[in-house]
């Protein structure tokens, strides 16, 4: 724990550099109060005051009367539940086909030696250079044709296509140890066995970062939800927020950005450890 | 091949341990029974590349030299989708407005969290608070930050201008104004995602070896020098990588105008991709909508094979 950094420990330790760090410390605190705390409060407490409350100069800190009405009303108006399970449908089939198709994929790559591998892999790299957004409207245009406009298939398979997480898994199956894969072969085990009690047991770690980036950019997303579901009914909340922002009372709307946070910031205080350690080591490592 | 069929030869292996070549006419059949199964693997991956990935990137030049609409037949017209994007006058507006944001999202959003991290990095106390909290605003929904700023910036009842108020400082118009409204959207992009910037940044400095800054102190190096010489060194390589990944993702800017401007006012805010978007959902012009793909497509494959040549020779020296 003690490796040393910009400050040495013994500068730390002098009664000036002592002050100065409690100082900088509790600057440092309030600043992440203010900047990234703060505003997430003025949502969740802005969605419980009155219609003339929340527009009202200067501002109240604190909520006069607690109104649960913003959050009940926002569920019925505007129909969260419908959009939220939308949401769930989209990114649970997403997360589910990257699952299968690119650990299939991933691992016939790199156990499985198909003929053209090199260049097959070489393609799905090079999709690494091809800024998906400015992609979007071929995209949609396909799309459309295979019929899939309003279908939250046109979420799932797309989203296998991503060569990201195809390589993380495809680069963590190669660092696997040869002969355990071969002394299940010699058992016996065929190649769907091989991979499904062998490789995927020992690869926890991996699916568990390729699981939440897969979930998180689903429910992230919004110009593609935007631009292939233009059926109200069938829309994410991301898009039917912007949707129906327009015409409907600000508490109510707040509270629907609250409800529509709650899914992944939980996600993220349940599974934070992991999440940070993985943002960290995946850099640098490059 | 059965299980029991693959435990016989397991087992003839295992008598003689010299064996026979199995005949010619046979290993091929094996070998392409082999390649049947790695490619039934495979497929699954290969047509949704195919479908989503390799055929609209072709698809995108294909269509930017053809009149397109979905239904009709195409027309192939030559160069006049660019011709015709180049006389809009939202055009220049566009590019314009998309580098001013990618250039003040560097200016800002670039030298903030890399402080933020020097300053996290020497803090000893409630290290994960600080990693939570500046954390939390990526978790939050990319539309939900949208919405909620461009509730803070509004000019009348918004948190912003409160807070100028209480600084006694004077108010100003954010997103509604035409000379604040870039500005205003690039304080919201830096906010929902320093985040990740700053833990990668801080990842890198704490592998930053101790004696470094220790041999610096020694010879007479005071903060600001020890930083310069040797913490930007070291994290040079980060440093450069981050800065590729946010021009590339910046250059993509879409929901902020999208949801906070609706690229207003006067086009002070319409990006690239929002141009791109209303081309094709608003004029109905899928010709216009991928000549403009493609020329996008061009600039940022430039900054991503630059991105991708770096992190590749890096990681082999590494």
């Amino acid at each position: 724990m003690s490796t040393r950094t910009l400050l040495s420990p013994a500068a730390l330790a002098r009664p000036r550099g002592k002050a100065v760090y409690w100082t900088v410390f509790t600057g440092t605190v309030l600043l992440f109060v203010i900047a990234f705390l703060f505003p997430v409060y003025w949502m969740v407490t802005g969605a419980m005051k009155s219609a003339d409350e929340v527009a009202r100069t200067p501002p109240t800190l604190v909520p006069e009367r607690w109104h649960v009405s913003g959050y009940t009303d926002a569920w019925d108006l505007m129909q969260l539940p419908e959009h939220l399970w939308n949401t769930v449908v989209q990114a649970a089939g997403a997360w589910l086909c990257q699952l299968v198709f690119c650990t299939a994929a991933a691992y016939a790559l790199s156990k499985l030696r198909p003929a053209f591998g090199k260049v097959i892999l070489g393609g799905i790299l090079a999709t690494l250079m091809v800024p998906a957004q400015a992609l979007v409207v071929p995209k949609y245009l396909t799309v459309a044709d295979l019929g899939l406009l309003n279908d939250p298939v046109a979420i799932w398979l797309p989203a296998v296509a991503n060569a990201f997480n195809l390589y993380l898994l495809k680069r963590f199956f190669d660092q696997l140890p040869r002969d355990v894969l071969e002394a299940a072969e010699m058992d016996g085990a065929g190649r769907l066995r091989t991979l499904w009690s062998i490789v995927l047991p020992m690869s926890r770690p991996v699916l568990g970062v390729v699981s939440i980036f897969a979930l998180v950019a689903v429910w992230q997303d919004f110009l593609w939800p935007l631009m292939v579901f233009s059926d109200t009914d069938k829309q994410p909340i991301s898009v039917a927020l912007v949707q129906l922002s327009q015409n409907i009372p600000l508490t109510v709307l707040i509270a629907a950005m609250v409800i529509a946070s709650i899914p992944m910031v939980a996600m993220f205080l349940a599974f934070q450890r992991h999440i940070i350690a993985g943002i960290g080591a995946g850099s640098t490592k490059g | 091949m059965t299980d029991t069929a693959q435990r016989r030869t397991v087992a003839k292996v295992a008598v003689h341990p010299v064996q026979a070549p199995p005949p010619a006419g046979d290993r091929r059949r094996r070998r392409l029974a082999d390649q049947a199964r790695a490619y039934g693997f495979l497929v699954g991956g290969l047509v949704c590349f195919a479908l989503f990935s390799w055929y609209p990137a072709i698809r995108a030049v294909v269509i930017a030299f053809q009149k397109y609409t979905p239904g009709g037949e195409p027309e192939w017209v030559g160069t006049a989708n660019f011709t015709r994007v180049f006389q809009d006058p939202e055009f220049g507006a566009a590019w314009r407005n998309t580098l001013t944001f990618t250039l003040l999202a560097l200016l800002i959003g670039f030298a903030i969290p890399f402080v933020l991290a020097l300053v996290l990095n020497e803090l000893r106390h409630a290290k994960a608070f600080f990693r939570v909290v500046v954390y939390l605003p990526v978790m939050i929904p990319p539309v939900v930050s949208a919405l909620l700023w461009k509730w803070f910036y509004d000019p009348g009842t918004g948190l912003a201008n409160e807070a100028l108020r209480f600084l006694h400082l004077p108010t100003s118009n954010w997103s509604n104004g035409a000379d604040t409204a870039l500005v205003s959207l690039v304080i919201v992009a830096t906010w929902a995602n320093m985040g990740g910037t700053v833990l990668i940044y801080l990842a890198a400095l704490q592998s930053i070896p101790g004696e470094l800054y220790e041999a610096a102190e020694l010879d007479g190096a005071n903060l600001l020098q020890r930083v310069r010489h040797v913490t930007i060194p070291q994290t040079r390589f980060v440093i450069l990588m981050l800065m590729l990944l946010q021009i590339i993702a910046t250059m993509q800017v879409f929901t902020e105008p999208f949801v906070i401007t609706g690229g207003g006012p006067e086009n002070a805010t319409v990006t690239v991709l929002y141009l791109i978007y209303k081309y094709a959902f608003l004029y109905n012009d899928f010709g216009g909508a991928c000549a403009l793909s493609v020329m996008l497509l061009v600039l940022l494959g430039a900054f991503s094979a630059a991105y991708l040549r770096l992190t590749r020779t890096e990681g082999e020296s590494a």
